[in-house]
């Protein structure tokens, strides 16, 4: 056992941090430490992704003929790291690391010609619609219908919670194609081009200020039949396929190491008159810093399987779900470290381009309104209590 | 960057475990539990026999060579059965200050004589005014014409009734009385002037205090041939310990959750299955993480023993706060879902619940470590 990485594997870690250097620009940079929620503002967060497509790294994980980098998973794993220490920006995950993996399991040809090319450079920028407001944790009792009418489905319901739909050009769903008996299977895997007549978008304001999420409406909205994923009524096999995407290949801990420094950086700055000497607040730092040594050696035992061809098994849902309250930790202690100017609500998007000074020095705008946004994480996703109901089922066969 | 275990390393967990199935049986606790030695000698010549005895002793002083995750093996299969014998205070901890610190001598005699089952140690340290940090000793060494003499009091020394010698650290006193250098020194159990109050450690196996009342000792006494201070040592092989029982800790949490989840799927309460209630299942779910979590913390301890010294002790300090974080819960919750039986003699829920409340004090209770932790990160006074 060896927790080092090769030569070449520190070789390769120069070549990312040198590729960041190049091209993680100033702007970039402070705009992603001054976004509270979780994604990137497109014009950011695609940039970067145009940055990674030139490099050809914009699609890690996925298999090399569709333009995938030629990574082993250490190698990924120091990509992730590496982008996490340098702050770069947070692309939206809805096109390369959810619906292209889908694409590229189930989709037809014509499909993945079409598709995966655009994701990879950024044309198009996706949004999921999954959740709606009858189905949160019990996805399955979705009621967006889409009913056959020669070439194309007529959809109708509503989808909510959706993360940029407000930006996004495309939509993959999950919708009722069919009543059956058992309700997973009358379910389809469907694109949808959000240009679409009849589709409207209401944004939902989240309690940390924020315009993330959506209401998307579809009103007698037409889709080719022809963008349907796999086979109708399998939808929520190739969905499940996903949200193991969405919650495990879990790199989080290098992620929330950045995170707990920036905290820690305030709690030893004037500005927060040195909340670090606070010896209940040094203790919590401690505990939170070594919960995520505890999630990054678990994240290492994965890869470390991952690379020998084993399969991790449930532990995707431990991943997500300590990652979520680890998260939550994280901007619980940022809040307490910021004192009185916890009261400070600074109601203007974005915060990198305010036309006025502040009322509290820049460097604590995002946290009140990451802890405040950040209570989403062990909601989305499946929530805490779904995973621990599929750790019980899967790991202890409850 | 590879953390799965080598075929060698595969078949020593394997013969490990099964090792500890077969001898360290519920009824043989119970008699150890009265034993005056707190094992059986038999069983510890039969870890001679396979080697365990001289796993991480160097090759040139006839050991195995073996390394920190070598010793984790053995040490979670150790936790499975609760096994009493003296491993750590032999193995892991004399074995370990007799290498680092020894004159080469003591190194050829001793490392051969514990490799073969002949000599067993205990390492007395912990002082009653210390608390958990290891630097504070009141115990003093004064050189004679003849030799050494040693006064002071040892407390919570593990396995110490049966040890053939102790290793005792104590401060070199000067003339003008202030304190100087940690030194290690070996005494024999029959030294005039040591008296040994043995008694029945929890969880198993015994421990004893010791008084060290004007204790005469030969110059060669002395573990090593200077008086150099002790303590970066002394530090190495206690982070070395806690990364150990950190494993022995999981091995333990895994058998707990094991039985229970068992328990939970028999035992029928309103007219079925106690795992049936989504309380107990996500209670479960959070024990099966948090053995998982515990299991990442003790591999990452053993993984970093060998590093600076700065990242070796925060990496033990971490594994140590974290584990007894998860060890408590695991081991209160199993008490817990098994009902009032839960507290009671005649199940082996409380056995393990106490040797995992036992390590949770050795060395220092996780809130001692979380503060060692920040110290180590110059966040809070040491």
């Amino acid at each position: 056992m060896d927790l080092t990485f090769s030569a070449e594997e520190r070789a390769f870690e120069r070549q990312v941090r040198d590729f960041i250097a190049a091209n993680l620009t100033g702007e970039m940079k402070r705009a992603t430490a001054l976004t509270p929620s979780v994604f990137s503002d497109p014009d950011i967060g695609m940039a970067w992704q145009r940055a990674l497509h030139r490099q050809g790294w914009g699609a890690p994980g996925w298999p090399v003929e569709h333009g995938g980098p030629p990574w082993t998973p250490a190698q990924r794993w120091i990509f992730e790291a590496e982008s996490a220490r340098a702050g770069v920006p947070n692309v939206n995950v809805m096109g390369v690391k959810m619906v292209g993996p889908v694409i590229i399991g189930f989709g037809s040809q014509e499909q993945k010609d079409f598709y995966l090319p655009r994701i990879l450079s950024g044309e198009d920028y996706w949004c999921q619609g999954y959740s709606e407001p009858g189905s949160g944790s019990d996805l399955a009792s979705l009621k967006t219908r889409a009913v056959r009418d020669g070439d194309d489905y007529i959809i109708n319901g509503t989808k909510i919670w959706t993360t940029h739909a407000h930006h996004a050009n495309r939509m993959f769903a999950l919708v009722r194609t069919n009543e059956s008996e058992r309700q997973q299977d009358g379910i389809s895997f469907i694109l949808i081009d959000m240009k679409s007549p009849g589709i409207t978008t209401r944004p939902i304001l989240t309690i940390g200020g924020d315009h993330e999420v959506n209401q998307v409406f579809f009103d007698d909205v037409r889709v080719p039949i022809a963008n349907r994923v796999g086979e109708e009524g399998k939808g929520w096999t190739y969905g499940k396929y996903l949200l193991e995407f969405e919650r495990g290949a879990g790199i989080a801990s290098a992620k929330l190491r950045e995170a707990l420094r920036s905290i820690s950086d305030l709690a030893e700055s004037e500005l927060t008159g040195r909340a670090i000497d606070d010896p209940d607040i040094a203790m919590k730092m401690s505990e939170i810093e070594v919960d995520i040594d505890a999630l990054e050696m678990t994240e290492l035992r994965v890869l470390s399987a991952l690379q020998t061809g084993q399969n991790p098994g449930a532990v995707s849902s431990v991943l997500k779900l300590r990652n979520s309250e680890i998260r939550q930790a994280v901007t619980r202690l940022g809040a307490e470290v910021i004192g009185h100017d916890a009261l400070a609500v600074e109601p203007t998007r974005p915060f990198y381009r305010l036309n006025h000074k502040p009322a509290i020095p820049e460097e604590m705008l995002t946290v009140m309104p990451e802890y405040l946004n950040g209570r989403a994480y062990t909601i989305f996703g499946g929530s805490s209590e779904i995973q621990r109901e599929i750790i019980a089922k899967l790991m202890l066969g409850l | 960057m590879d953390l799965t275990l080598s075929d060698e390393q595969r078949l020593l967990r394997e013969s490990a475990e099964r090792f500890v199935i077969e001898n360290f049986t519920a009824d043989h606790r119970r008699k150890m539990g009265n034993d005056p030695l707190g094992y059986r000698p038999e069983i510890w010549k039969q870890f001679a026999e396979l080697g365990w005895l001289a796993l991480p002793i160097g090759e040139e002083y006839g050991g195995l060579g073996g390394g920190a995750i070598e010793t984790s093996l053995l040490m979670e299969a150790f936790g499975r059965g609760l096994v009493s014998e003296p491993y750590l205070s032999t193995v892991v901890i004399g074995a370990a200050l007799v290498e680092r610190c020894g004159t080469e001598a003591q190194k050829q005699e001793m490392l051969r004589e514990i490799s073969e089952g002949r000599l067993t140690l205990a390492f007395a340290h912990s002082e009653r005014a210390a608390r958990f940090d290891l630097a504070h000793v009141g115990t003093t060494a004064r050189e004679m014409p003849d030799g050494w003499r040693l006064d002071g009091a040892k407390i919570a020394v593990i396995d110490g009734g049966s040890a053939s010698q102790f290793i005792v650290s104590a401060r070199l006193a000067g003339n003008n009385g202030g304190a100087g250098n940690l030194c290690l020194f070996l005494v024999p159990p029959g030294a005039g002037g040591l008296t040994l109050q043995d008694y029945s450690r929890l969880g198993g196996g015994r421990g004893c205090h010791l008084e060290l009342r004007d204790v005469r000792l030969p110059a060669d006494a002395l573990l090593g041939d200077d008086s150099a201070d002790k303590l970066p040592a002394i530090e190495a092989v206690v982070d070395r310990a806690m990364a150990a029982l950190g494993s022995e800790a999981v091995g333990i949490m895994q058998t707990l959750l094991d039985a229970t989840l068992e328990y939970t799927k028999i035992r029928k309460q309103f007219g079925r299955p106690l795992a049936a209630n989504q309380v107990i299942k996500h209670r479960l779910a959070d024990m099966a993480m948090q053995t998982d979590e515990a299991r990442s913390m003790a591999l990452r301890a053993s993984l970093t023993v060998d590093a600076e010294p700065l990242a070796r002790s925060r990496a033990a300090s971490a594994a140590k706060a974290k584990i007894g974080k998860c060890a408590r819960f695991v081991a209160e919750q199993s008490v817990q879902l098994h009902g009032g039986m839960g507290v009671t003699e005649e199940l082996d829920i409380g056995a393990y619940f106490k040797r995992l409340v036992a390590f949770d004090t050795l060395f220092g209770g996780s809130a001692y470590h979380y503060r060692r932790h920040a110290a180590l990160r110059g966040r809070v006074q040491a």
